[in-house]
């Protein structure tokens, strides 16, 4: 396959020399790619498969048993909402609902524009702030339906004054 | 020996079986599905073999619980019955179970477990997974909705080849089996070997049927000629309740004649003409100097496992064509010249104990003028299903010969190629006369023979020419020989490859065995089924008055009256071919 550069490819190998030792070092590759580059596609399992001797099916069934790995690169923004028990009885439901909506993507899914990524989540050990949405990080408490437009706002603020940021310091 | 009960009921058994294998040892067969040839399964998943046992908590797998000292064991108990069946009716609720349309209906592990479990009822109906079909491999269809993820083709494919094509994919009720990113078989580096076909207890891995081409080549009234291949004889009559390794050549010839085919040949005759083509591309290698080691090309799995991963080695393979190939060109314009038939007119089918054949007929490097050498593949498995559907009662018929008007004569040679070593036996035959002129004697080499994967050599001093030879049959032994030679460091002059572990005779085509259908074979059949089969083209080999490919009147005449030389001009043409790196995962429009 042609997609991957040399650059990337050299990275890759680099990240698989990294766990030569170890006995059963697929998931702490994965894991150290998924960091690095946000997905693991399969021109790169490719080079992973070589490296290790793990076939190609079986690197690609691991990537798509863990949710954690990505198979397609993720937006600037991951909106990951809750849909924990709590969260749920609270509402989650249509606070995702409303994301996907207002982004017109489904849970899973990027916007064209690679600017958000929509994730359901199981608990994330915030329910006495139910429903709960984490934004790269960022936890934002007792969502609403009516302020899921305001925090998408949120991030294209804070999406520019980021760029202008880069743009003074360069 | 250890002391265990089996309904209460005093035995003594080894230490260290499972239920099921001490069970077996005792007289008890236990239902059971995926436990298959010693671990070739996802273990104890299926949960169709529980039964009661002493000192375990609840009901265990009896495929992977070991027994101890003292083990009581039920397995007519009200609870393991039942619990049986509702593992079965727990597979069927996510099943497609439209078995009357499916050709693995009356072969099915599935079927038969759930006719001894008693698993009638719909018990379990609800949603259905997500499921796949891919027909776009010439050779094998993948049809997920049949699935019971027992993994048997995960394993296989990883233990007879290392290529581990297959995996499992997702999770939870979306886990399925495919190549990486769901791909075709076609659009991923399958060797299309089909050693995943032969243990699916499903209809989930089949190969792709082509029987219903020959019914419409009739019906075009097209000359539809058959010719089938060594291996097929060897394992033919498994499929009409005979014992494996009855070779059932005479019936077969009678059975295919019935069938309507025109003429009914033995590919046999190709692969004495591969012989001579072959041996003499061994001989000009040798004298002038050519790639060393060369490898044979008769396998079209190992053929595209060499096209995906050795691009760099291609030249050491022969050029020559797979013998049922050659001998389809030959059919197409000598035989056609002789009868005055346009070639267009004739349809040439090939029955194969493999289902990469069906794959390898398609290539462009396989066709002559733009006609193809062989229009259908069958295997060995569609030629009994053709047999069964015409009402033909295998075992009442006479045995008779193959055509063998113009060509057809074949010599035992021609025989054992169905086995590994059999090629590299049938090429030193030839070889060996080539340079000594004289015949060796014995006329056997059996250094060379084997009926199993893994890499067996010899070399042979002839005439102060000495040729150092190695065998190797599943890409897991292949590799090794491959690697040797990228390296620089193989010491051989000629290496014989076969796709499956044992050769032909364990194709992809061949019938199932399956221990617990096969009520009449011995409980170590999975250990001793190659053996029998490669014993039976043995026999025959020797059974045969011509024992050497140069031996066969018909082959010299062919050469005599239309061919030439071997390696001439005009068998380059008809009988030789080319190949051509390919990427494994190529791009595909998503």
């Amino acid at each position: 396959m042609g997609g991957l550069n040399s650059a990337a490819e050299a990275k890759i190998r680099e990240i698989c020399a990294r766990y030569k030792e170890e006995n059963t070092p697929l998931m702490m590759i994965l894991n150290d790619i998924q960091n690095e580059y946000g997905y693991i596609p399969l021109e790169v399992q490719e080079v992973v498969s070589e490296e290790t001797g793990i076939s190609v099916a079986e690197i690609y069934g691991v990537v798509t048993f863990y949710s954690f790995f990505s198979l397609t690169p993720k937006g600037k923004y991951v909106i990951g909402c809750c849909l924990g028990t709590a969260c749920y009885v609270k509402g989650a439901q249509q606070v995702i609902d409303k994301f996907s909506e207002e982004l017109n993507i489904k849970p899973g899914e990027t916007t064209d524009d690679g600017m958000f990524t929509l994730d359901a989540l199981r608990c994330i050990g915030a329910c006495g702030i139910a429903p709960a949405v984490s934004i790269n990080g960022k936890v934002y408490p007792k969502m609403t339906v009516a302020q899921v437009r305001e925090v998408i706002a949120q991030q294209y603020l804070d999406y520019e004054k980021k760029q202008e940021k880069e743009g003074v310091t360069a | 020996m250890i002391n265990i009960k089996i309904e209460g009921i005093d035995y003594q058994v080894e230490e260290g079986l499972t239920i099921l294998d001490a069970a077996r040892t005792c007289g008890y067969e236990i239902p059971s599905l995926c436990a298959f040839n010693h671990g070739e399964c996802n273990q104890g998943s299926c949960r169709v073999c529980l039964v009661e046992a002493t000192g375990a908590r609840g009901l265990v797998a009896s495929c992977v619980y070991p027994v101890a000292e003292g083990m009581e064991i039920r397995i007519s108990s009200p609870k393991a019955v039942a619990a049986r069946r509702h593992s079965v009716e727990l597979l069927l609720s996510n099943h497609n179970k439209n078995c009357q349309q499916c050709d693995k209906n009356g072969q099915c592990e599935l079927l038969n477990v759930a006719q001894l479990t008693g698993a009638r009822d719909d018990a379990f109906a609800g949603a259905h997974s997500e499921t796949y079909l891919d027909r776009l491999a010439p050779a094998l269809v993948r049809d997920t909705s049949k699935c019971i993820l027992c993994g048997r083709c995960v394993a296989r494919c990883q233990n007879a080849h290392g290529l581990g094509i297959l995996g499992f994919q997702n999770r939870g009720f979306n886990t399925f089996v495919g190549p990486a990113e769901n791909r075709s078989f076609a659009d991923s580096p399958c060797i299309q070997c089909g050693q995943c076909v032969n243990v699916c207890p499903t209809g989930a891995l089949m190969e792709h049927s082509e029987i219903d081409k020959i019914d419409e080549a009739f019906r075009a009234g097209k000359h539809v000629i058959a010719q089938a291949a060594p291996a097929v004889r060897a394992a033919l009559g498994e499929e009409f309740g005979y014992p494996i390794g009855t070779p059932t050549t005479g019936k077969m010839a009678a059975a295919m004649r019935r069938l309507g085919f025109e003429r009914v040949y033995d590919v046999n005759f190709g692969a004495d003409l591969t012989i001579m083509e072959e041996g003499t591309e061994l001989l000009k290698r040798l004298t002038e100097g050519g790639t060393l080691p060369m490898i044979t090309s008769c396998s079209p799995g190992w053929v595209n496992y060499a096209e995906y991963n050795y691009g760099d080695l291609l030249p050491h393979l022969s050029s020559c064509k797979s013998p049922h190939q050659m001998q389809g060109a030959i059919i197409k314009s000598y035989w056609a010249k002789q009868y005055d038939i346009d070639p267009k007119d004739i349809f040439v089918v090939s029955v194969m104990p493999c289902i990469a054949k069906k794959f390898e007929k398609e290539r462009e490097q396989e066709k002559v003028d733009g006609i193809p050498d062989v229009d259908a593949v069958i295997t060995t498995r569609e030629l009994a299903r053709m047999i069964r559907r015409s009402g033909i009662l295998f075992q009442r018929l006479p045995d008779e010969d193959w055509d063998a008007d113009i060509m057809g004569d074949y010599s035992g040679a021609g025989v054992i190629f169905g086995v590994t070593g059999g090629v590299m036996e049938a090429a030193l035959r030839t070889v060996y006369f080539k340079l000594t002129g004289k015949e060796h004697d014995p006329i056997e080499f059996t250094d060379v023979r084997g009926h199993d994967a893994g890499i067996r050599e010899a070399s042979l001093d002839i005439n102060g020419t000495v040729v150092n030879v190695a065998i190797a049959s599943g890409m897991r032994s292949a590799k090794v020989l491959l690697d040797d030679i990228r390296a620089g460091k193989s010491k051989y002059q000629f290496i014989e490859i076969m796709g499956c572990p044992g050769g032909c005779i364990n194709g992809g085509g061949q019938p199932y065995v399956r221990p617990r259908l096969l009520p009449n074979e011995e409980d170590n059949i999975l250990d001793t089924y190659k053996e029998k089969r490669a014993k039976a083209l043995y026999s025959e080999d020797e059974r045969q008055v011509v024992r050497q490919s140069h031996n066969n009147p018909q082959i010299i005449e062919l050469y005599d009256k239309y061919l030439g030389e071997p390696n001439g001009h005009l068998a380059h043409k008809l009988l030789h071919t080319s190949y051509a790196k390919r990427t494994g995962f190529n791009e595909i429009a998503k």
